[in-house]
């Protein structure tokens, strides 16, 4: 299927957008799974303005350099800074087995690939080609939060689910309106400074940035009373 | 008959041309390191060492040891002999397709292994059993690779894949990005490269390749050096076939023929470039490390193939 | 047809079976009681071979015998299907018995091996050729206890016994399994004979119900993960020859009766979609699990029987495809799988084969099948080192021998499949291709691992230094399946051709056209385009290439000089210091951790400094998870049951005379009630008939009432 240039510029996109999301499942240090996420955030900025380039919609611009700025950099930053703060670099031992999680990561992709073709077949845009991927990675980050330790990582999986959904906001319908979309990026702003807040706390109070130290203290509370 | 005579000046450039392929790399790594490097000519000169020099045989070794350089050679020559380079449609490409191919360059590796095993030191049972164990992860991920493109194509055989993405009319193909990453991940694998092993290396602890020939010497070790150089400008040249097979000439005549030699060799000395910045700039791997490495090759082939489906084979 | 067919062939060589099976009645010396037996198993197997190859070329016949029950005789019959397996057992059996010739030599107790033997190729050759339900069972129940009785042929040691008992358990739920497969269809037809189910229609849920049974029952017989748990345990125990037939062909027989059932009897009209899915699972996980699992042993012939399990999981992957491809209305396509499948079939038949002979030799002369105790065995033992790594070759799908093409018809029969109902089974397809390829490479390492322990490097015992080569009869045994590894390898589109009929009776489309488009010499399994494959160049070439390199330079008149291996500047390498067969597959025991779950316990002895090691051992096991998992809970399960079944036993003999006495009464009780139940239902019919219904409440009633009295 060779359509326009920018079909093939968004299709291209979208393969590398679930190459990011496998990445980011893949990776065992901190510092790059931040990479790796930033990486995300600056060809979902490119997606956009390549699909406002496609579209002539003056609104995907805004929302393209928006991306780029919150997403590409203003982001990771923060989490840089919290990783270093909190001196936490490698992502310990993670639950399952790396290959394993693989393995479920492309029976999920291929699972989600097979739910979506027949919406595809409906839709008449440029992009629909990569709905199956968009949703691929909304799954991907989820399992990226169930199969980790660190609360990093998991908030990092979570703002993975928010990338692939405005990935799939601009594949489905060329974009959120500008007002929802600036809504939402000021939440994700404030979500992520928030759980950067969240992290000191966390660590100072249980020693440890895993769910499971949390969960231990819990259940040991409770003995407790 | 002319294209009987062509396959045939083509296989021996592949074969003499290996050893200054190697020579390349090696002399592109030491100018990359500031060092002036033996000269292109230096892997040659080792094999006509080589060829003169006494052979020495342990004391144990069987008749298996002996014949598996022969075995060994002569599977990567007729591998390499298959593989088209300047010419698309070649007479001997119908004798194999892309996966018997692949399993020519095993059989060369299943000898390799054995020999190494023959001489009973730890060093060859080492170096046989974590060849066998990263061949043995590194083989899916190059069909998975090679399987993107022949879907595409609708065929294994090599000269149909080609002449189908020569005359496709270019557009972007993340499938067939995916499969060349993957591609390339592998063939550093296969051919005992950094990061995967160190074709250099004296440090008999974490060699591969250099421990099951260590034994070897004269004219056996020889060839076994010359199929692995071999080995390297084949896999240089298949990925040059599939994923960058334009201008390659589709009829026998002395121009395109021309064009395709010249564009042949600047695209392997392109390639051989990229394999020694990529030797210079990075560390060997860890031993287990490896695994990871080819699985993500795997992962990466088959995200690709993935791709192919959902974005290009249309709904 | 008044000359002599197929079928009478195959009926002879059934009679040849009976024969050698009654020979202790007669002969007495048990060296003449070999020769009998192993010359009548020879005329069997060339029978079973002329048989098949005349089926195959189309002499097709069927016969019902005055054998059987008064009211069921026998049906027997060729078609190319059963053809085709009688020439597999027949080349298999061939070598087999020359082989047991010189293997026998040295049994004491030859009875049960000449009783049974011929009993288990009988029953083989009786599942073939058998047109019904009843005589399929028949004869698939003969061969599953003589193949019990050759199991235990060793009964001394416990370890033979509990092996041979799993191995009965499994082989009668197997047994069960596919006679509740024949059930379903007998209930659609009304007929035990295969025409008649056949021609029956059958209703989804029905067809389903039956494809279960069958692909359940089969699959445990023929070792599909996770129903393998038997196999691995009784394939090494039995003598070399009963092991080289029973994973050569019996399991076969499995695979036979598969494709009977599902693709003959239910028809590939009423193939689901997700019964392709499920087979292709079943094969791609019994090909990992088993060679990965068969990476692990260290002892040799259990190496193979895991082997075995990952073949079945190669045919059974080609299989799938068909299924799929079948279903996808792909039929040109699908004859190409089922052909993969088949032809992986008898090239597992004839390499299998081969390495239990060549196992069997090694475990004869060597007195252990304990791989760590093996090594070099090529200096002593070069004929069955050499024919040993002709079956290696083989085996792990290397050109130019015939394991490779198999593989590669499956490759791409993967590939070319064309997009199939959804994109998730079209996605499925190469992965499952994939899956193939990594089976295929860790075969490889697999049996570099086997060959270069047992035959290479230095010996590791003193049974290996003492080891000695075998006689004749053994080595003829083991050359004629090596050659036909080759002959295979070399000859796929002679091959296809004669296997072209199952296709044509199973799909109804013939293969010929495509695959001989550039005559015999190049194997084009659609068209030259798509791909193509020429062992004979690729052999020619490398003889050409080879012999050149080594005329040029090999010099000729001195000899080669020969020194000690370098050791590291240390003084002299000695036998403990090769990798050993566990050493070999540590790093994918490692990589793999996960589905081996290694148990490993390193214990080192150092005395008067904590430098001076004085002895180190390692301990590795290495579990199979579905014997874990599945195998162990469900026994477990039935010996906590029979341990309180046992508790009740305790008891006093009033206690056990009660319970006959409430048995007797329950029984009567039963039978009372049964016997108003059948009258209730007689009389009421008998009545509807004759009387006019408004008389009927009353009567009944009445009827009943004296049945009470009564």
């Amino acid at each position: 299927m060779n359509g326009t240039l920018v079909q093939q510029l968004v299709d291209g996109l979208a393969a590398l957008m679930l190459l990011t999301s496998f990445a980011l499942l893949a990776q065992h240090r901190m510092i790059s799974v931040l990479h790796w996420f930033a990486g995300q955030g600056l060809l979902l900025a490119v997606t956009a303005a390549i699909v406002a380039y496609g579209t002539g919609s003056d609104e995907l611009y805004i929302s393209a350099i928006m991306t780029l700025l919150l997403k590409g950099l203003l982001l990771p930053w923060l989490l840089w800074r919290v990783i270093r703060q909190l001196q936490v670099h490698r992502e310990v031992e993670p639950l399952l087995n790396s290959s394993l999680t693989m393995l479920i990561a492309l029976g999920v992709t291929l699972f989600s690939f097979h739910m979506i073709q027949p919406i595809e077949k409906i839709s008449q845009l440029i992009t629909r080609d990569s709905m199956a991927i968009a949703t691929a990675c909304v799954l991907l980050g989820m399992l990226m939060m169930i199969t980790r330790r660190k609360a990093i990582t998991q908030v990092i999986g979570f703002l993975a689910v928010e990338n692939s959904l405005f990935f799939a906001a601009i594949g489905s319908t060329n974009g959120m309106p500008l007002v929802v979309e600036i809504g939402i990026a000021f939440d994700v702003l404030i979500a992520a400074l928030i759980f950067g807040l969240f992290f000191f706390q966390i660590r100072t109070t249980f020693d440890s940035l895993e769910v499971e130290a949390m969960n231990a203290h819990l259940i040991h509370k409770d003995d407790d009373e | 008959m002319s294209s009987i005579l062509i396959q045939i000046i083509q296989a021996l450039l592949l074969l003499l041309l290996a050893p200054l392929a190697t020579g390349f790399v090696s002399t592109c790594k030491a100018r990359l390191q500031n060092r002036r490097g033996a000269g292109l000519l230096q892997p040659w000169r080792n094999l006509r060492k080589l060829f003169v020099k006494e052979v020495v045989i342990a004391s144990h070794a069987s008749w298996l040891f002996r014949t598996a350089p022969y075995v060994v050679f002569t599977a990567t020559a007729i591998a390499a002999s298959v593989v088209p380079a300047m010419l698309v449609d070649t007479p001997l490409s119908l004798t194999a397709d892309v996966i018997a191919l692949v399993a020519l360059l095993a059989l060369a590796r299943f000898f390799l292994a054995l020999a190494g095993m023959d001489i009973g030191t730890a060093f060859g049972g080492m170096g046989a059993s974590r060849e066998m164990t990263f061949a043995a992860l590194a083989e899916p991920a190059m069909l998975m690779s090679i399987f993107v493109l022949s879907l595409s194509a609708h065929s294994t055989n090599l000269t149909t894949m080609i002449t189908h993405t020569i005359h496709t009319s270019f557009a972007l193909h993340p499938s067939l990005a995916f499969a060349m990453v993957a591609m390339l991940m592998v063939a550093v694998a296969e051919n005992g490269r950094i990061p995967v092993d160190n074709p250099t290396t004296h440090l008999e602890l974490t060699m591969i390749h250099e421990a099951m020939i260590l034994e070897y010497s004269g004219r056996h070790l020889a060839l076994m050096e010359w199929a692995s150089m071999i080995k390297l400008m084949l896999f240089a040249t298949l990925i040059i076939d599939l994923f960058m097979p334009w201008g390659m000439a589709m009829q026998a005549t002395p121009a395109a023929l021309a064009i395709a030699l010249g564009l042949w060799l600047l695209k392997l000395a392109g390639l051989l470039l990229a394999l020694a910045l990529a030797e210079t700039a990075l560390a060997k791997l860890r031993l287990f490390e490896v695994p990871e490495y080819l699985s993500g090759a795997f992962i990466i082939a088959f995200l690709g193939l993935l791709s192919y489906y959902m974005l290009e084979a249309g709904v | 047809m008044n000359n002599i067919g197929a079928i009478d062939i195959a009926l002879a060589a059934s009679v040849t079976a009976i024969l050698a099976t009654c020979s202790p009645l007669v002969v007495r010396r048990q060296q003449h009681l070999r020769a009998i037996m192993c010359l009548l198993l020879a005329i069997t197997a060339a029978l079973a071979v002329a048989a098949g190859i005349s089926g195959l070329l189309g002499s097709h016949g069927q016969t019902t015998l005055p054998l059987g029950l008064p009211w069921m005789p026998m049906h027997v019959r060729i078609d190319a299907l059963a053809a085709f397996f009688l020439l597999l057992i027949g080349a298999l059996l061939l070598p087999a018995a020359i082989y047991s010739q010189g293997y026998l030599r040295h049994v004491k107790q030859l009875i049960p091996m000449v009783v049974f033997l011929p009993l288990f190729v009988l029953g083989m050759i009786g599942v073939v050729i058998s047109d019904d339900a009843y005589t399929f069972m028949l004869f698939w129940e003969v061969m599953s206890l003589a193949s019990y009785f050759l199991v235990t042929f060793d009964h001394h040691q416990a370890e033979n016994r509990k092996a041979g008992f799993i191995y009965l358990l499994m082989a009668h739920l197997a047994g069960l399994l596919i006679l509740g497969s024949f059930a379903v269809l007998y209930a659609a037809s009304g007929s035990l004979e295969f025409q008649a189910m056949r021609d029956a229609p059958l209703s989804p849920v029905w067809a389903t119900g039956a494809f279960l049974l069958a692909a359940f029952g089969f699959g445990t017989k023929a070792g599909v993960v996770p129903l393998h748990g038997w196999l691995p345990d009784a394939h090494p125990v039995a003598p070399g020859n009963i092991s080289a037939l029973m994973s050569g062909i019996m399991l076969k027989i499995a695979i036979f009766g598969f494709i009977r059932i599902i693709w003959d009897l239910i028809g590939a009209g009423d193939f689901q979609w997700w019964w392709g899915v499920l087979i292709l699972a079943a094969g791609s996980s019994s090909a990992i699990t088993g060679v990965l699992l068969a990476l692990q042993q260290s002892d040799l012939k259990r190496l193979l029987a895991y082997s075995s399990i990952e073949n079945i999981g190669i045919i059974l992957i080609g299989l799938g495809l068909a299924m799929l491809l079948a279903r996808y209305d792909q039929p040109a396509m699908a004859a190409l799988g089922l052909v993969a499948a088949l032809y992986h079939t008898i090239n597992h038949t004839l390499f299998k084969g081969l390495l239990f002979m060549g196992a069997g030799a090694v475990v004869h002369s060597t007195g252990t099948r304990n791989m760590e105790a093996m090594g070099g065995l090529i200096h002593r033992m070069p004929w069955t080192a050499a024919l040993f790594l002709v079956a290696c070759v083989s085996i792990s799908a290397l050109p130019p021998f015939n394991g490779f093409v198999s593989e590669w018809l499956t490759f791409q029969t993967a590939l070319l499949a064309p997009q199939l109902g959804s994109a998730m089974l079209t996605a499925m397809v190469p992965f499952s291709a994939a899956m193939l390829a990594l089976a295929g490479a860790l075969a490889a390492a697999c049996f570099v691992k086997a060959f270069g322990v047992v035959f290479l490097g230095l010996p590791r015992s003193d049974m290996a230094i003492h080891a000695h080569e075998i006689d004749h009869w053994m080595k003829a045994g083991m050359i004629i399946p090596a050659l036909l590894c080759l002959l295979l390898g070399l000859l796929p589109v002679s091959i296809i051709e004669l296997l072209d009929g199952i296709p044509q009776l199973l799909l109804h489309v013939s293969l010929t056209e495509s695959v001989q488009t550039h005559g015999w010499l190049w194997l084009t399994p659609v068209h030259a385009s798509q791909a193509s494959y020429s062992a004979p160049v690729a052999l020619t070439g490398m003889l050409i290439i080879g012999g050149a390199a080594f005329l040029f330079l090999h010099p000729k008149g001195h000899a080669v000089r020969r020194s000690t291996a370098w050791s590291c500047g240390t003084p002299e390498t000695n036998n403990r210091m090769q990798y050993s067969a566990s050493s070999f597959s540590q790093p994918m025991r490692r990589i793999f951790s996960a589905i081996y779950q290694p148990e490993e316990q390193l214990h080192t002895e150092r005395r008067a400094h904590p430098l001076l090691t004085t002895r180190v051992s390692y301990l590795v096991h290495v579990h199979d998870l579905a014997v874990d998992k599945l195998y162990q809970p469900i026994a477990n399960y039935v010996l906590l049951q029979a341990k309180r079944l046992d508790r009740r036993h305790q008891q006093d003999i009033r206690s056990y005379l009660a319970y006959t006495f409430y048995t007797i009464l329950f029984l009567l009780a039963l039978l009372s009630v049964q016997q108003s139940a059948m009258e209730q239902r007689n009389q009421p019919a008998a009545t509807s008939q004759s009387q006019p219904p408004a008389t009927l409440p009353g009567l009944t009633s009445g009827q009943t009432g004296t049945e009470v009295r009564r």
